[in-house]
């Protein structure tokens, strides 16, 4: 966990400088920061559980509410309306950034956040403090999961941590070879691929390009993939701009991805476990691995918003969905490892457990989760200030062209 | 008006004394209506445009400034995607004219009256179906190993492959009929004897059709065009899902919105379209189109 320390004492060092110089820094709230770099707006976790509301409104990540509509095999939320009688309504989302847009809105009782999101969501003040107290199954989540920067703030949880994995390099086993070992065949100017690449449509991609940046170009000085300063933005920003020709296209709807792989009109790619998994199923010849250089990756959290009217409901669902067997389906259907230590003995494929690392906290420290940049460099340089989110979206826009 | 009218009645009677009154209420429901929905929206959007978010919570602030226009109008990548979404709503306006001209005239001139009841009904039936089933399809049909691939592959040619050529095939699929009926409408309402007059006079059919027919019909390929155009102005799915990596104004909204939850900026490009229709509606208005709408 020597990232988390690094970034932590960064951090201290910038309050430490804001508090010095007063609140003259970039800091958006208007208040001193907290540890995070702002100070969430002053929430209360639920004290106890009432009555079940009835309804449950789910935003979800695909893959992570199931209900059998999209494979009738695959079904947790009807033996949770059964338990509960808590009628759930799940929307799927495509990126963090809609899930934040969506959150907004009001609509939905509980979001299973990445952490490019989460502490958006608890600055806005979208979602609330959560009292571990009251969902039972948190005492068996792996400890290396729990109270960490984007799933609590000052110590305070803001959520259930729920899985975690790598956005993985895929290809086309038929199409592809030798097997790829690194990300080069997707940055690579002279990539034989051209016109084949299919790369994650969001802002947060421009961190993939800094992961290949830190291992292929060393002397940027990349230390962190979400605390770039100008010369190292400029550079992974340079790097997109140039694989701009080179792609196929610009996935969100892991579907639409599913279905180009298939239809072989993207070859290599990023993606995450549970495309592959699915365009397997289908038949199709698909590989994915954890390139030589690490990936990005997402470690989920599931939240409650503030204004929910369902939070019983919202706590049970919270409850339910980290339980040992039910974390172990979406687990092994999403492909990512299970938050809840129990959740292993339950896969019904035992290997995979192995395969997603699911109690190793040294591999699941090598992952660069996603985080939302901000002007405070995470990496914990105090003389600088790096791209915030929005200069990201900005750039992305423009990468696109 | 006698004692036993009933206040139903009397109300009758009294709004039958006032006509502007009675006009008014009758009027007002709908104006407040489109005003509420319309104006007041668009209004709200002007007004957002002035505003930005927190790059951080994305919550909207409030306070005034030029920078969202200042942005739209310095960043070359936005002149690049407002000069590539008017040059492919005014491409797929021209193709759709081009392929609706002669199947409308077929179905106003040439057809007889059954026959022309059932090729608006044929011309209308794409519409039944979803928008997205549409583009998918499209999707499918242009992809690396899908039909328009076979079919080209013995000639030695391949399919456009995604991107703007086939996000301008799939809008110019899209949206046909929104130009065939209108077009239909106009040669429809041309009389025959204009026609016959035209020929009585010595013209070839050539010159009847340059020098009758066209201008006469113009104002409806105008107000079809309207059509075709301002729904290419504002679409954004269809090149999301054929379109590769390129994208639209509608694309630069929908993420702004969906994706950085910028509504302000999202506002600010969403004025483009609107200022470039009201450009494009000051400039044939002379035509007479709106009045074939």
């Amino acid at each position: 966990m020597k990232n988390r320390k690094t970034l932590f004492a960064g951090l201290c060092g910038v309050s430490l400088l804001l508090a010095a110089c007063g609140t003259s820094g970039s800091d958006s709230a208007g208040s001193a920061p907290g540890a995070q770099g702002f100070t969430p707006p002053k929430l209360a976790a639920l004290t106890q559980l009432g009555q079940a509301e009835g309804q449950l409104n789910v935003l979800a990540w695909p893959g992570y509410a199931e209900n059998g509509s999209n494979d009738p095999k695959v079904n947790w939320v009807t033996p949770f309306e059964q338990q509960t009688g808590c009628k759930v309504n799940v929307k799927p989302f495509g990126t963090s950034d809609e899930a934040v847009t969506l959150m907004k809105t009001g609509q939905y009782d509980v979001v299973s956040a990445s952490g490019d999101a989460s502490l958006r969501l608890v600055a806005s003040g979208d979602v609330e403090p959560v009292n571990t107290a009251l969902v039972p199954n948190y005492n068996d989540v792996y400890p290396f999961l729990k109270n960490k920067s984007w799933n609590s703030v000052n110590n305070v949880a803001y959520g259930i941590p729920h899985g975690w994995g790598a956005n993985v390099l895929t290809w086309r086993t038929d199409k592809v070879s030798p097997e790829p070992k690194s990300w080069s065949p997707m940055f690579e100017p002279t990539s034989p691929f051209k016109g084949k690449i299919i790369a994650y449509d969001s802002p947060i991609y421009i961190a993939d390009a800094a992961v290949y940046l830190m291992a292929h170009q060393p002397d940027l000085g990349i230390k962190n993939p979400y605390a770039l300063d100008d010369k190292q933005f400029a550079a992974a920003v340079d790097l997109l701009k140039k694989q701009r020709p080179q792609v196929e296209e610009y996935w969100s709807d892991y579907l639409k991805e599913a279905q180009s792989l298939k239809s072989a009109d993207g070859t290599i790619g990023t993606a995450w476990q549970v495309t592959v998994n699915l365009a397997k199923s289908q038949g199709v010849p698909i590989a994915a691995t954890v390139p030589s250089e690490g990936a990005t990756g997402w470690s989920d959290t599931w939240m409650v918003a503030a204004k929910s009217q369902h939070k019983t409901c919202a706590y049970k669902w919270m409850d339910y969905v980290v339980s040992p067997k039910v974390n172990a389906q979406v687990a092994e259907y999403f492909g990512e490892a299970p938050a809840n230590s129990k959740a292993c003995a339950e896969f019904t494929d035992k290997s995979l457990c192995g395969t997603y690392h699911a109690n190793d906290a040294a591999y699941a420290a090598k992952i660069q989760y996603w985080t939302t940049p901000i002007p405070q460099c995470l990496d914990g340089r105090t003389d600088i200030e790096c791209k915030d989110y929005g200069a990201w979206t900005r750039a992305w826009t423009e990468i696109k062209g | 008006m006698t004692a036993v009218s009933t206040p139903s009645d009397r109300v009758s009677a009294y709004f039958h004394r006032k006509p502007r009154l009675r006009l008014g209420l009758l009027l007002g429901a709908p104006m407040l209506w489109l005003g509420l929905a319309y104006l007041v929206a668009l209004g709200a959007l002007f007004v957002t445009a002035f505003w930005s978010t927190d790059v951080f919570t994305g919550n909207v602030v409030t306070d005034w400034s030029l920078d969202n226009f200042v942005t739209l109008f310095s960043d070359s990548v936005y002149h690049t995607i407002t000069l590539r979404t008017v040059g492919i709503a005014l491409l797929v306006t021209v193709i759709d004219a081009v392929i609706a001209f002669p199947m409308a005239f077929a179905m106003a001139k040439l057809a007889s009256p059954r026959a022309q009841r059932i090729l608006v009904i044929a011309v209308m039936t794409p519409l039944w179906a979803s928008y997205l089933v549409k583009a998918y399809a499209w999707r499918t049909l242009l992809s690396g190993n899908g039909v328009l691939n076979w079919l080209l592959s013995p000639f030695g040619g391949t399919g456009p492959g995604y991107g703007i050529t086939a996000t301008v095939i799939t809008l110019c699929y899209l949206w046909l009929p929104y130009m065939i009926l209108p077009i239909y409408a106009g040669l429809e309402r041309l009389p025959d004897s204009l026609v016959d007059a035209s020929g009585d006079l010595g013209a070839r059919s050539p010159r009847t059709f340059r020098s009758v027919i066209l201008p006469l019909a113009f104002p409806a390929i105008v107000a079809g065009s309207i059509f075709t155009f301002s729904l290419s102005l504002g679409d954004y799915i269809a090149v999301k899902i054929v379109g590769g990596t390129s994208q639209m104004l509608g694309n630069v909204v929908y993420d702004n919105i969906g994706a950085a939850g910028n509504l302000p900026f999202a506002a600010t490009v969403g004025l483009v379209p609107v200022v470039i229709m009201l450009v494009y509606l000051a400039a044939v208005r002379r035509t007479g189109a709106l009045n074939n709408l």
